[in-house]
């Protein structure tokens, strides 16, 4: 919630929100396994962006998935959902 | 102004409507149903612009004010019994999430045995939800309730749910004159719910999500210090309310012939009004007799309760429902604001009422006389049931 | 304070009849306040509903017990319910029935009658075979009690009726005058 700069429960707001979207959560380290995705094979079906659970895919103008390994933990699921075997989830270095 | 002779379920219609509720999802149950019939009615014939939910439970209704309300949308429902029982998980959301949404809830009996008819038990099982609860004793004190409490809850350093309470029939049906104040009166009271933070697209954040140990507590203690503020804010908000409309209500408790009285019943609810008949009664007898209506059990008046005991030295608790395994709700909240004082009147707690039991002139009086010839000092026979049949310890 | 109880069945319309009561006194400057007892909400069924008026404010918020009047909608009910339990002595009763209050023993109270079916039906208020009783059975009844003017009453027929409202309230005009007493 980036908590950090709260010193006491008087500076916090009254709801308990958190002062930033989840977008800026950076869940990227946590991941082993990455997705590379291979552009020839899709078929711009959307699935894994659906499926995503975090904000880690987006589409390009034409369609196709855009992968912020920012954001990417790393769960594999773009790659067990893609009907073309389009995303491959490899080790990273 | 226009004065009409209407039902306490129509009192909360016409509140939900003046004080411009911009979303109302809510579920049908008796004896609520004509509350959401009204309002129906109201949006069929294009005099009540705002965002009417029908949904499939009593849960998802409150779930749909949550996020409604989160959207900085003034947000009105309705429910009763165990629909309210089925709300539970979703009041308590509404008051960690700090919504201040406006419910009228008619309390009745929880089954089984199956019954409709007035009882308490609904909304003390609800004591715990961070809801502010207001137990009415006349149809104009449910709408005037209900404009009051999203001031006072949508005040930016409030920001907690209220639940106005009309007993089942006594006055959800029950028909009786009623002001509803013109809306331009209305507007000028209570301006448009305006929070500090709502869901908007273009100003994203977290609501409601996680939050580690180091900072739960203090979460929950700002809704603590919030609902304590709560009280100051009630009776500005009242003394306000009473200036413009010329009408007020006592705050958190409304005292009714207690300045020398040598005993007092309190009760809340609808019943208060029919005591306060006894009371002149008996005072033309010679007995001094007098009432505390608990008007808000949430924030409990423990101010008040504690000026009462000096005043006092016998109180009767009047619970129209039973927390098993020992005593009466608001009984306990009075042995419990008493405990660190030194006042120690003699408190009793009489249940009665449950399911609808009648309590009338005649049953009233006789708990009044026991209060007055009492000299037990509470651990004796501290709760009796009253007129259960067959039940010996009964108050004859 | 006058205390007056309906008693009907489920869709005879004794609960609006109540609440037109109220109204009509409302009207004339009094306090009010008017309740049904709900047993099983079923057409057919036996109903009661309760009005109050009074001319200091009205407080008690309990059930009525000892009326000063009883307003029986249909007749079949003498059989079914003690219509008079705990009628005020010298307390009167209505009836809606063809019959003449010598007809009926009703203990000690004073009995009235009047054909508030026969006026529905002629003003087509509800159907023939369940004709809706409540506006005229009011006619007839301010009649014999005298708790609101006849103008006050048609006043509350003609804004709280649901349908028909001049109907309604030819029929409450008509029942003032066909009362038997």
């Amino acid at each position: 919630m980036g908590m950090e700069k709260y010193k006491g429960y008087k500076d916090l707001p009254i709801m308990p929100i958190t002062d930033t979207p989840s977008t800026v959560n950076q869940t990227g380290f946590w991941k082993t396994f990455k997705p590379i995705f291979e552009k020839d094979k899709c078929i711009k079906c959307n699935i894994c962006w659906k499926f995503c659970p975090e904000p880690a895919i987006t589409l390009d103008e034409e369609g196709y998935p855009v992968i912020a390994l920012f954001h990417c933990k790393g769960c594999g699921i773009c790659a067990n959902e893609c009907p073309k075997d389009a995303i491959k989830m490899v080790m990273e270095e | 102004m226009v004065k009409a002779v209407i039902s306490g379920n129509s009192a909360s219609a016409y509140g939900a409507k003046i004080a411009k509720a911009e979303v109302i999802a809510a579920y049908p149950i008796t004896p609520q149903t004509s509350i959401i019939e009204k309002i129906a009615s109201f949006v069929a014939n294009g005099e009540f612009k705002t965002e009417f939910v029908k949904v499939e439970s009593e849960h998802s209704a409150m779930a749909a004010c949550v996020a409604a309300s989160l959207t900085g949308a003034r947000t009105y429902t309705a429910s009763s019994s165990h629909g309210l029982l089925l709300m539970h998980e979703m009041l308590i959301w509404a008051s960690g999430a700090r919504t201040p949404i406006v419910m009228s809830n008619v309390n009745r009996a929880n089954g089984p045995p199956w019954s409709v008819w007035a009882d308490q038990h609904d909304t003390m099982a609800q004591r715990d939800t961070g809801w502010m609860q207001i137990y009415c004793e006349s149809n104009q004190e449910v709408l005037d309730s209900i404009l009051m409490s999203y001031k006072i809850g949508e005040s930016p350093d409030i920001m907690i749910p209220s639940m106005i309470i009309e007993d089942a029939f006594i006055l959800s049906h029950t028909v009786e004159p009623v002001d509803i104040p013109d809306q331009d009166a209305v507007d000028d009271f209570l301006p448009p719910f305006a929070p500090e933070k709502k869901l908007d697209p273009d100003d994203p954040h977290g609501f409601g999500s996680l939050v580690m140990p180091e900072w739960y507590m203090e979460f929950r203690y700002k809704i603590a210090e919030s609902m304590d503020l709560a009280r100051d804010r009630i009776r500005e908000v009242e003394k306000d309310f009473e200036k413009r409309f010329g009408r007020s209500y006592g705050g958190l408790m409304d005292f009714y012939e207690v300045e020398d009285a040598d005993a007092v019943l309190m009760i809340g609810g609808s019943v208060a009004s029919t005591a306060k008949e006894v009371i002149d009664k008996m005072r033309k007898e010679g007995k001094k007799v007098g009432l505390a209506r608990v008007r808000y059990f949430r924030p409990f008046p423990v101010d008040e309760v504690r000026w009462l005991a000096k005043k006092v030295n016998k109180i009767g608790v009047v619970d129209r429902s039973y927390c098993f395994g020992h005593g009466g709700p608001i009984a306990a909240e009075v042995y419990g604001a008493l405990l660190p004082t030194g006042d120690r009147p003699i408190v009793k707690n009489f249940i009665a009422g449950l399911g609808g039991k009648d309590i009338t002139p005649e049953v009233l009086e006789r708990l009044f006389n026991k209060m007055l010839v009492t000299n037990e000092s509470g651990t004796e026979k501290e709760i009796e049931w009253v007129d259960v049949k067959g039940h010996s310890l009964g108050v004859e | 304070m006058i205390e007056i109880r309906f008693h009907g069945r489920g869709g005879q319309g004794a609960v609006i009849a109540s609440n037109i009561l109220a109204e009509a006194a409302f009207l004339e400057g009094k306090s009010v306040s008017a309740f049904p007892y709900f047993g099983v909400e079923r057409r057919g069924a036996p109903v009661t509903a309760y009005t109050r008026i009074d001319d200091k404010e009205i407080r008690v918020k309990s059930g009525i017990y000892e009326p000063d009047y009883v307003i029986v909608m249909d007749q079949s009910l003498i059989k079914a319910v003690d219509v008079v339990a705990g009628l005020k002595p010298g307390g009167k009763v209505i009836i809606n029935t063809t019959k003449s209050p010598g007809d009926f023993d009703l203990g000690e109270a004073e009995v009235h009658t009047v054909d508030a079916t026969g006026i529905a039906i002629d003003n087509r208020l509800g159907s023939k075979a369940a004709p809706i009783v409540n506006s005229a059975i009011l006619g007839g009844f301010i009649k014999i009690s005298g708790v609101v003017e006849l103008d006050s009453l048609l006043k509350g027929v003609r804004s709280l009726a649901p349908v028909k409202k001049e109907e309604n309230a030819t029929a409450a005009d008509q029942a003032y005058s066909k009362v038997v007493s």
